[in-house]
């Protein structure tokens, strides 16, 4: 084993704690338990937003996964990583103060009570609660995954050893901590993030001899690892731009981002959030994945893709700072799993227990509750973890469209369109699953653009058409009586 | 809409704004990300430009985009953007 890598490794473990343990002290104190330990209070400052957004948002796939494909791919694949740039101002400026404003007055503490106030439809509460534990209860399994692996890779424990460290380090803060806790941690995570990224950047391109001889390595090898087509020109400008839908915009539809943006304190933590977030989000996703280009250039013939990151740090790095940068995707990998983890923890305990199985439930009630399903889940996801699928990217990406197509109109419109009502929010949310489920299975990709694509816009027209449709039928049923 | 919100509220207005500029703004990203990239990259890669050592299109594009559009966003942010109280206690009281 490796000691001067794993000790600032478990140095950083160790600081995790203490925040969690700092955050733990908040719920003694706090009258509301359920928004204290799902919201945090809603006191985030504009840093601590900032950075919680993106660490939720940056994940195994942008440290692991992201920078293997672009070490094969090339510099098209720094192009694709790019429309993430936007999800750093987007959110937060298209859902913004209206939504900040009217989650206060519903006294929204998950993404699931917003839609229960605003459409006032069991259905759509059920609907909203299942696809939410579905589909992050399976990213969260490839994330732990990742988690693990690269554990592993480091350290050389043994897999599930491994997985144990990862998921006991995450469950005890979380747990005990709740949303303050996690947003904190995340933004210890998001500056080792940040830091790591620059870290590693200068040194894969000190270690490869400046930019120009690494560029000049890459052309003599395969000229189109340099064009933005892609190694064997796959990548078409159709289909690179359609990722604009699934990691830029459409990611107001995420749940454990849009419950973010309900989370802060005012309109100045806001404002503030929405520039560092971009400058943090664009300079992560830029400098990840030209490393992952730049690596082609210093560690030729890599095999498995998502060993690029690790090898690298390794190889360019002296050990102790090795250890640092490794924190970064461990920090983005924990960042992830524990917003997830409270997440559909609240989904549980909030939107479904407390909604219609005892909506009476004492103040203790609640919080044994909380702590009790949270651990439950942590156990489950382990014991999936434990026989792991294959590839992270793919099942990561799963479930990001999923949620997209099922959450962004009934959120967005819901704000917007005061029109919309339960029977669109309805028909756009199983219409917008639906349809992504069975072009996912049977015509992945169709015409060259992403699956995610379809879905949304089918889920669009299913979220107008269904108000329209629903709102005559009310009229109709009003004239009856 | 139900729950005493009132969709003339003046600060939804200044929402409305503000969700617009955010659209405004990840379309000037497009263009300028995909206008840079594929008219500039679409050439053969022996003719490519070079800035910092980087082929120029992904340098204007991707580093230049970034510059770009946290300068924008900055802009947007500090001039065109308001502050609102988000709780409305006084106006309920009074």
């Amino acid at each position: 084993m490796n000691w001067s890598v794993i000790v600032p490794l478990l140095l950083f473990l160790v600081i995790i704690f203490i925040i969690g343990f700092w955050a733990s002290t908040y719920l003694k104190t706090s009258d509301s338990f359920l928004q204290e330990y799902f919201l945090g209070g809603r006191q985030l400052g504009g840093f601590i937003l900032a950075m919680t957004m993106t660490a939720t948002y940056g994940s195994a796939s942008s440290f692991i996964g992201g920078p293997g494909a672009a070490y094969t791919q090339g510099l098209g694949w720094v192009l694709l990583s790019m429309a993430q740039l936007a999800t750093g101002y987007f959110v937060l400026m298209i859902l913004g103060k209206k939504f900040a404003i009217v989650t206060r007055k519903y006294k929204a503490v998950t993404l699931v009570d917003f839609l229960k106030e605003r459409y006032e439809s069991k259905w759509v509460v059920l609907l909203s609660a299942a696809s939410i534990i579905i589909f992050l209860f399976s990213a969260m399994a490839a994330q732990w995954v990742g988690g693990a692996r690269l554990i592993e890779s480091i350290t050389g424990l043994s897999y599930t050893s491994a997985l144990f460290l990862f998921a006991a380090s995450v469950m005890i803060y979380v747990i005990i901590g709740g949303f303050r806790a996690v947003a904190l941690t995340d933004a210890v995570q998001g500056s080792i993030m940040f830091i790591g990224t620059l870290i590693l950047l200068i040194a894969t391109i000190i270690a490869g001899g400046g930019i120009p001889n690494i560029i000049s390595d890459l052309t003599a090898e395969n000229p189109n690892l340099i064009s933005p087509y892609g190694f064997d020109g796959g990548l078409t400008p159709l289909y690179v731009s359609s990722f604009w839908i699934l990691v830029g915009v459409g990611v107001v539809g995420l749940p454990q981002i849009t419950v973010r943006a309900m989370s802060y304190k005012n309109a100045k933590s806001m404002h503030r959030a929405i520039i560092i977030g971009t400058v943090v989000i664009g300079f992560i996703m830029l400098g990840m994945h030209l490393i992952g280009v730049f690596a082609r250039s210093v560690l030729p013939g890599i095999e498995v893709a998502d060993t690029v990151m690790p090898l690298l740090t390794m190889e360019v790095l002296p050990s102790w700072l090795a250890g640092l940068v490794l924190a970064a995707p461990m920090a983005a990998i924990m960042s992830t799993v524990d917003s997830l983890l409270l997440l559909v923890s609240s989904a549980v305990v909030k939107d479904v227990y407390l909604n219609y199985i005892k909506p009476d439930a004492s103040n203790q009630r609640v919080k044994n509750l909380s702590f009790g399903v949270t651990t439950v889940l942590g156990v489950l996801v382990f014991l999936i973890a434990l026989s792991p699928p294959d590839l992270i990217i793919w099942l990561n990406l799963f479930s990001f469209g999923g949620l997209e197509a099922a959450f962004i109109w009934p959120v967005v419109m819901g704000l917007y369109w005061r029109s919309g009502n339960k029977y669109g929010a309805i028909a756009s949310m199983v219409v917008g699953v639906g349809s992504y489920m069975i072009i996912h299975l049977y015509f992945p990709n169709p015409f060259g653009i992403h699956t995610v694509v379809l879905p949304i816009l089918f889920s669009l027209v299913a979220f107008v058409l269904g108000s329209m449709i629903g709102k005559q039928r009310q009229k109709a049923s009003a004239y009856v009586a | 809409m139900k729950h005493g919100i009132d969709e003339h509220d003046s600060r939804f207005k200044i929402a409305r704004r503000e969700a617009w500029i955010g659209i405004i703004l990840v379309i000037i990203n497009f263009v300028w990300w995909y206008g840079f990239a594929y008219g500039l990259g679409s050439e053969s890669v022996e003719e490519y430009g070079y800035v910092f050592g980087l082929p120029a299109w992904f340098f204007y594009s991707c580093v230049g985009g970034f510059v770009l559009m946290v300068v924008l966003v900055t802009l947007a942010v500090k001039y065109l953007f308001k502050e609102v109280p988000f709780d409305d206690e006084q106006e309920e009281t009074s």
